[in-house]
């Protein structure tokens, strides 16, 4: 695995998708690493940086999906061309990509991670789920996906046959979990460091609370 | 020296980060071990940060097998942070510690309940069990600081560390209801330096014993402000999450800091006490 490294990185562009924000920075000397793994990025204005997987790597850039949720995000979301920011990783364990047949499962900003896992996987299918048209624009991300919006479930979308590879909103990797033991799922808590310091991103895994950034993101179904 | 705050670094996880210190502290070992508070554990606030984690930690007795060694192999100088609910866990675990450095005592952790025995009876209990160099670590929210610094020193410590969070609460905007699951947490941040700042300062003038201090400390002029006011050595915390390479920035930043009397001038600390004594009453 590549060393986390963290450097500062120029703003490229930053799109808009529905209510979320495609943020592009020049890539610098940061490994993109591997699908589902994260990075730590400067929130200008906040005292700690924030957690987001990486959405696609363009060459020359990292591009990250951004729901502007709080004060942090919001702050990335409204970053234009040639301000920058510090970004650290990247950080923690992704994807396993030996699957014989993938189906790729997002949900609202979950569908982050998907686009770049599924270039690494040469473009398995995948069902996508959002809670409006609106929300549902970053479907573009992944052309060819199935989309299911509100009140359809993406989980009614799942066809059996599939190793599932799903990142989203709890309930619905909860949802998932049910379906397909041995999912693997992308998950999300608030973290401080994303490098284990700081022991903030506890999530009970196996009966035990373990750290998220280190143990995960990405997690096998129990 | 330039050390981490206990429990804002995990050498086992970051041994890169943890070769840019003077020393490493560990997470506090308690006697049993601490799963910790369930989350939510953070929250960023205005200019600082609440935790609870609640020294989650393997216990003494995982902590000695499995950790120790492992930590002792990064050859990296190891100060070992002790906790507990009575002056007894204080001692017992002080007494099983060789090869390490320093201990320091965490007598102020905020995200659980007190110890019953004063902070003088645990320093006493432990002093009793160990030779080896002890930190006493006070909290900045006892109301006479300069008082338990003295209590300490006059039963054994060799050395403070102020200060550790103070104890806040953070309200989700919509709900106001707490986002930590524990309600309340411990400050830290920038937010907390001029209350760590003025404990250091009134705790050398009472005691003169070598401190090492914290709370915000983000530059190498934060450094110098805490060597100013009677800090031996400086920890860095909250810091360290925002920026990993932070210990390295800070000694190259004190490299080109524009004042004499830098970190580590013996004398910084003389001139702290020349202070007038109103100003940090």
């Amino acid at each position: 695995m590549p060393s986390p490294r963290r450097e500062l990185l120029r703003v490229a562009g930053a799109e808009s998708l529905g209510p979320y924000t495609l943020l592009r920075l020049a890539r610098g000397g940061v490994d993109p690493g591997a699908p589902g793994q994260f990075f730590m990025l400067e929130a200008p204005g906040r005292l700690l940086p924030r957690a987001l997987s990486l959405c696609l790597a363009p060459a020359g850039e990292l591009a990250f999906l951004v729901d502007p949720v709080g004060p942090g995000t919001a702050s990335l979301c409204a970053l234009a061309r040639g301000d920058a920011i510090h970004v650290f990783g990247p950080l923690g364990h992704g994807f396993r990509l030996d699957v014989e047949r993938p189906l790729l499962v997002g949900g609202g900003v979950g569908v982050a991670p998907l686009p770049y896992l599924a270039e690494a996987l040469r473009f398995p299918p995948a069902v996508l789920g959002f809670r409006s048209g609106w929300h549902a624009e970053a479907a573009a991300l992944l052309p060819g996906a199935e989309v299911a919006i509100e009140p359809t479930l993406v989980t009614e979308l799942i066809r059996p046959g599939h190793e599932l590879l799903a990142c989203g909103p709890e309930p619905m990797l909860h949802a998932v979990a049910a379906l397909c033991p041995g999912a693997q799922l992308a998950w999300e808590a608030p973290m401080a460091c994303g490098y284990g310091a700081c022991y903030g991103c506890a999530v009970e895994i196996g009966g035990e609370l373990k750290r998220l950034c280190v143990e995960g993101p990405v997690l096998l179904a129990a | 020296m330039l050390l981490n705050a206990s429990g804002c670094l995990d050498a086992l996880a970051a041994p890169e980060v943890a070769r840019q210190l003077d020393a490493f502290v560990t997470k506090t070992v308690t006697p049993l071990p601490r799963e910790g508070n369930a989350p939510p554990r953070i929250a960023e606030t205005a200019h600082g940060m609440l935790n609870a984690i609640g020294l989650a930690n393997p216990g003494r007795e995982r902590f000695l097998a499995e950790q120790l060694p492992r930590l002792q192999e990064l050859a990296i100088p190891l100060w070992v942070s002790v906790g507990g609910f009575c002056a007894r866990d204080y001692a017992d675990t002080c007494a099983t510690l060789e090869a390490v450095d320093a201990i320091e005592l965490n007598l102020s952790c905020p995200n659980v309940d007190e110890a019953a025995d004063s902070a003088a009876a645990i320093v006493a209990a432990c002093r009793a069990a160990t030779s080896l160099p002890l930190f006493a670590k006070l909290s900045a929210a006892h109301p006479d600081v300069a008082a338990v610094a003295r209590s300490v020193a006059a039963a054994g410590a060799d050395g403070l560390s102020l200060i550790n969070t103070l104890r806040g609460l953070a309200l989700d905007p919509h709900t106001l209801e707490p986002v930590l699951a524990r309600g309340a947490g411990g400050l830290s941040g920038p937010s907390l330096k001029p209350v760590a700042l003025a404990t250091v300062h009134a705790c050398y003038a009472a005691t003169r014993l070598p401190i090492v201090g914290m709370g915000g400390i983000a530059t190498a002029q934060d450094v110098v402000e805490f060597v100013a006011c009677g800090a031996l050595h400086v920890a860095l915390g909250t810091v360290l999450f925002a920026d990993a390479d932070a210990p390295a920035r800070i000694r190259e930043e004190l490299a080109v800091v524009p004042v004499d009397d830098r970190y580590g001038a013996a004398h910084a600390a003389e001139k702290a006490l020349e202070l007038p004594a109103k100003a940090v009453a």
